[in-house]
Order: structure tokens, then C-alpha cells, then sequence
């Protein structure tokens, strides 16, 4: 029996566990049900106007993008949020106790989160389904770039999350921001509008980042190919899609388990101590 | 216990260094300015059941972490089944048991869940004659949780979170287990059956254990050995017994004669007894030998050191 394989095995069910867990969470449930209503409705509205210069519905083309940045969303806040909350509660420290903990702990995170994303993804799918019925016109070939679009898009944001929530020094403020960074970013993503409309310095800064190419790439998936003549030079640029979201993946892939390394190596108990005085601290 | 110790000492090994578990040489531990541990020495044998006293802030922790691998020392030596901490691999980590000072994790699991996933990790480590790990069910009728098998953690009280803690400690059949003030916030039954769960794995098991505590009554109870860390060093290494003989070798003789009460402080109790016997026969009552306790003996301790 390899050790590292048999914890990874492991960190599978403890993955499966913290779903179930969390999908008989009252909070948790309260929140996906939140979001998932707002889009809804956002798409509601959206029905019958159409996308500039086409006939098509507006929200032909939203509800693509909207998938595109739940996947972003889920990804990484749920990365960066687990992270800020298990290091202060002595979850990781728990996994740094055991024969391989670690292994089984991330294998677990990874699973959990990229589950809850499918999910939260597949309820304003379905959804939309009934919203907007060009949707159901996706052929197999549509379906298989949002398999794929949502992969890359778990791959370039996940270990982000984890990057982020590693290197903070007090994990609740950086959850909030992080939540801030990834609400501005998708006002200049073209999520909810076309980014044409933006300033040209603005599109250029959204196309640095991995929400931009997730909207894009979902869009190319679900979205009629008549209106690919809305985007930036009238193209679907799957060839740049993958190029930026695997440049993401690679760098976050590369970067994450040293940087996560380094950070459980520092975690002990008294330095969570610290940490949750001073959270009192802030408090009282 | 001890018998047990002195047969094994006295069946071939010769050199206690062959059986020393833990070996702590001029540790040393600085964060900032401030040195924390400043040459800490001292070494635990096999099957010892250990306590670590001190005042707060005095470095129990810190010493534990490090011991742990939890934090990496700023000087000296340190061994923990012959291998530095610092660089213990997954194999030396499967033979550790941990518990801390604090935990609230994994409030949305349910205890038996937990403990069984928990075990799991330690299933590719048994070494000969120690089957890792300890079946749940078991596990969980020793530290008293078996009617609590199906709760979420985070509906336990207190004590029945601290004990789960114990548990998860001890479900890899540790052959060290480090307890950081394993019984804070216990009540007195609780605290009872730990003191016995702590014998049963020292006595079958033959778990060394290091505990820290402000419990002096608990540390006279389960330890072999005190260890008393203040300032940053070990100031006091013995059973509590030759702590108290350190500091104090008098102790009080309270007793009464016709209705009188007398107080006498004398290094031979016995002897001073026999002859009040002898002097006054059937009219003493009242009759009390009190000696130092660890807890004079402790005051004492710190108070010179720090004196």
C-alpha cells in the first residue's frame, strides 16, 4: 500500500464527506440558494431585451457568462475561505498531525470545492434552461467545451484561492478581499454586459485575468454562434482561452505547493492562539 | 510501572541512552528578543509517564511544539524516537500521538465518522506488535464517547469535545503522545476516567506520554517524573515525592492532649510520633503528619527560581 496514494484515496471521501456536509448546511445551502435566485431573476429580466445589434435574448448570452463566473467565484473563494477558516480553527494543523494528513487534506479540499462549483453551476443551468430556450438547442460539441471550460476554469482559480489564502497573515480580512477583488473584476469581465463597452485600458486589464476567458469560453459553449459577432473582433478566440486560463493553471499549479508547504510548515498551535486573540481582540 | 521499568532496565539495557524516547539537550528557542527556552535539558525513557509544570509563559508549549515538529528550534539538540523533529518524516509522524491546547475543527463531522476516517491514516503504519490503528469502536468507549457516536462535533460540550480530542491523539497507537493541558474544563468524573484511560495506555500499551498541566494534583497523580520548566529552563526533574524531599525534608505534626492543640515541625516525623507515644500514650488525638505538598513544593521551586 503506497502511503501517499492511500491518503490521497483518503482525501477523496473526506472531499465527499465535506460536501454532504455542507449540502445539509443551513448556512451553506442559504447562501447558494441566495445567489442562485439573484441570477435568476437578473435573467428573468433580461429575456426580452436583446444583445446590441442582433436579435438574439439577452440573456442568452448572461446566462453563459453567469456560469463562467460562478465557476470563478466558487473556485477560489471557496479555496481562499476554506484555507482562512481552517487555519485558524486547527483543521490543518489536525491534518499536519497525521502520517500524510496533508495530502489528504488538500485531495480533500479540491474535491469538496470543485464539487460544490459543478453544483452551483448545474442549478442556474437548469434553471436557465427554462429562461432561455436557445439553451436547449446545444449540440455535444457545446456541451463538451463547458466540460472543458469549467475544468480549466477549477484549475486556473482553485490553486489561486489557495495561493492567496496560504500567504495572508489574518485570514478573515483576506477573504473579504478577496470577495471584493472577484465582485470588481467581474464588473469589468463583461459578465453582465458586453465588455466593448468598457474603456480600452479597462479591457486590457480584464483580459490579464481568468474571469474574462471563463465568461468568454462559456459563451462559446452555450451561447448561439450568431453571437460570437458581439465579442472583440467577432471571434470566439478559443485557441487565447486556453492559452490564458492554462498560463493560470500552470502558474498556480507551480506555485501552490510550495507556497502551501511553507505556510502549514509555520502553522503550530500557539501561533493560531495568536491568531484568534487578536480576531477576539477586533471583536470586543 | 515502575517495577516494570526497573525489570526492563535491568534485562540488558544497559545504557538508559538506548532506551531514552525523547532527548532534549540545551534547547533553545528565541522569538525576537525575547529567548524563551534557554537550555533546556532532559530525557524521557520508554513507557514514562511524564508532566511538564510551569508557570504561564514559561515555555511548556513552545517545548512541545518543537518536540511535535510543529516549530522548529532556534538552538540545541532535540530526539523523539531518535529522529530530529525538525525533520521527521511521515513514518516517525504515524508513531506520534498530538493533542493541543485548542481545537474547533470539523464541527459539521460526526464523531465516529471522524475518528474512523482519522484511523484510516495510520493503517499503511503498523509496525510489528502495534496494529494501527485502534478499532473506532473501541477508541470511543475509552474515552467515554460511544453514546455521543453519532453526534456532530460541534453539538458536543466541553469535556466531550476534549475528550474526542484525546481520542484522535491515541487513534494511531501512538508510542509517544504529547497532551498539552489535556484535562482544561473537565469535571471531576471526567478528569477520573482520563487519569485512568492515561494508565491503561501506559500500563498496556507501554505509551510514553509527556503532558503539560496546571494541575499539580493531576501531575502528582499520573506522572512518574515532574519536570519543572520556569524562566525558560528546567529548574526541578524528579518524582514528586523527591521534589518535595528537595525542597523540605520537614514536615508538620499537628495533634492534641487533654483538649490542646500543638503544632511541631520536624525532619523525622516517625521518630518524634514514636516518642509522643511513648510520652504520652493514650491521651493524643487529633494525630496529622502533613507533608510538603507538590503544591508547596512547586511555590517553592518557582519562587527560588525566580528569586
Amino acid at each position: 500500500m503506497n502511503p501517499t496514494l492511500h491518503a490521497a484515496r483518503l482525501g477523496v471521501s473526506r472531499g465527499w464527506t465535506e460536501f454532504k456536509n455542507s449540502v445539509v448546511n443551513p448556512q451553506d445551502i442559504g447562501f447558494t440558494a441566495v445567489t442562485s435566485v439573484a441570477l435568476v431573476v437578473v435573467m428573468y429580466f433580461q429575456r426580452d431585451a436583446t444583445l446590441p445589434g442582433t436579435s438574439l435574448s439577452l440573456a442568452a448570452v448572461t446566462l453563459p457568462s453567469v456560469l463562467g463566473m460562478l465557476t470563478a467565484f466558487n473556485a477560489l473563494l471557496g479555496a481562499v475561505g476554506s484555507l482562512a477558516v481552517e487555519r485558524e480553527d486547527g483543521t490543518l494543523l489536525r491534518a499536519k498531525a497525521l502520517p500524510q494528513g496533508m495530502v489528504g487534506y488538500l485531495v480533500g479540499r479540491i474535491v469538496s470545492v470543485s464539487l460544490t462549483t459543478v453544483i452551483s453551476v448545474l442549478i442556474v443551468l437548469v434553471a436557465g434552461l427554462f429562461l432561455v430556450p436557445s439553451l436547449t438547442r446545444t449540440g455535444p460539441g457545446g456541451w463538451l467545451t463547458m466540460a472543458w471550460v469549467i475544468l480549466l476554469g477549477l484549475l486556473a482559480t482553485l490553486p489561486l484561492g489557495a495561493i492567496v489564502g496560504s500567504l495572508a497573515n489574518s485570514p478573515q480580512t483576506v477573504a473579504g478581499l478577496s470577495m471584493l477583488a472577484v465582485g470588481g473584476l467581474t464588473a469589468i469581465s463583461g459578465i453582465f454586459y458586453p465588455l466593448t463597452a468598457l474603456a480600452g485600458w479597462l479591457q486590457a486589464l480584464a483580459h490579464v485575468f481568468p474571469l474574462y476567458w471563463l465568461g468568454l469560453g462559456m459563451r462559446s459553449a452555450l451561447s448561439p454562434a450568431s453571437a460570437a459577432a458581439a465579442e472583440i473582433g467577432g471571434s470566439w478566440h478559443t485557441l487565447e482561452t486556453i492559452g490564458v486560463l492554462g498560463a493560470w493553471s500552470v502558474a498556480g499549479l507551480l506555485l501552490a505547493p510550495p507556497i502551501l508547504r511553507r505556510m502549514a510548515r509555520r502553522e503550530a498551535g500557539s501561533l493560531m492562539q495568536l491568531r484568534r486573540d487578536r480576531a477576539l481582540q477586533r471583536i470586543g | 510501572m515502575k517495577v516494570m521499568r526497573e525489570l526492563d532496565e535491568g534485562s540488558g539495557l544497559a545504557d538508559p541512552a538506548d532506551s531514552a524516547v525523547i532527548e532534549v539537550r540545551d534547547l533553545r528557542m528565541r522569538y525576537g528578543p525575547v529567548e524563551v527556552l534557554q537550555g533546556v535539558d532532559f530525557t524521557v525513557r520508554s513507557g514514562e509517564v511524564i508532566a511538564l509544570l510551569g508557570p504561564n509563559g514559561a515555555g511548556k508549549t513552545t517545548t512541545i511544539e518543537i518536540l511535535e515538529g510543529f516549530r522548529v528550534r532556534s538552538g540545541g539538540d532535540a530526539r523523539v524516537l531518535g529522529t530530529d523533529p525538525a525533520h521527521g518524516d511521515e513514518r516517525w509522524r504515524a508513531r506520534l500521538g498530538v493533542v493541543l491546547q485548542s481545537w474547533r475543527d470539523h464541527g459539521r463531522w460526526r464523531v465516529r465518522h471522524l475518528l474512523d476516517h482519522f484511523g484510516r491514516y495510520y493503517a499503511p503504519y503498523s509496525d510489528e506488535g502495534r496494529i494501527r490503528p485502534l478499532p473506532t469502536d473501541e477508541l470511543m468507549a475509552a474515552v467515554g464517547l460511544t453514546e455521543h457516536a453519532d453526534k456532530r462535533v460541534a453539538r458536543l460540550s466541553g469535556g466531550q469535545r476534549r475528550r474526542l480530542d484525546v481520542a484522535i491523539g491515541i487513534v494511531g497507537r501512538p508510542d509517544v503522545l504529547f497532551l498539552d493541558e489535556p484535562t482544561a474544563g473537565f469535571d471531576p468524573q471526567a478528569r477520573r476516567d482520563f487519569h485512568d484511560l492515561v494508565h491503561r495506555l501506559s500500563d498496556l500499551d507501554d505509551t510514553t506520554i509527556l503532558l503539560t498541566t496546571h494541575d499539580l494534583d493531576e501531575a502528582e497523580k499520573l506522572a512518574d517524573r515532574i519536570l519543572i520548566l520556569a524562566d525558560g529552563k528546567i529548574v526541578a526533574d524528579g518524582s514528586a515525592d523527591r521534589l518535595a524531599r528537595q525542597v523540605s525534608r520537614d514536615a508538620q505534626v499537628r495533634w492534641s492532649v487533654g483538649g490542646e492543640h500543638f503544632v511541631h515541625a520536624t525532619d523525622d516525623a516517625t521518630g518524634f510520633v514514636r516518642d509522643l507515644f511513648a510520652q504520652h500514650g493514650e491521651e493524643i488525638g487529633d494525630l496529622e503528619v502533613r507533608r510538603a505538598t507538590l503544591e508547596d513544593t512547586y511555590m517553592a521551586i518557582v519562587r527560588r527560581d525566580e528569586g
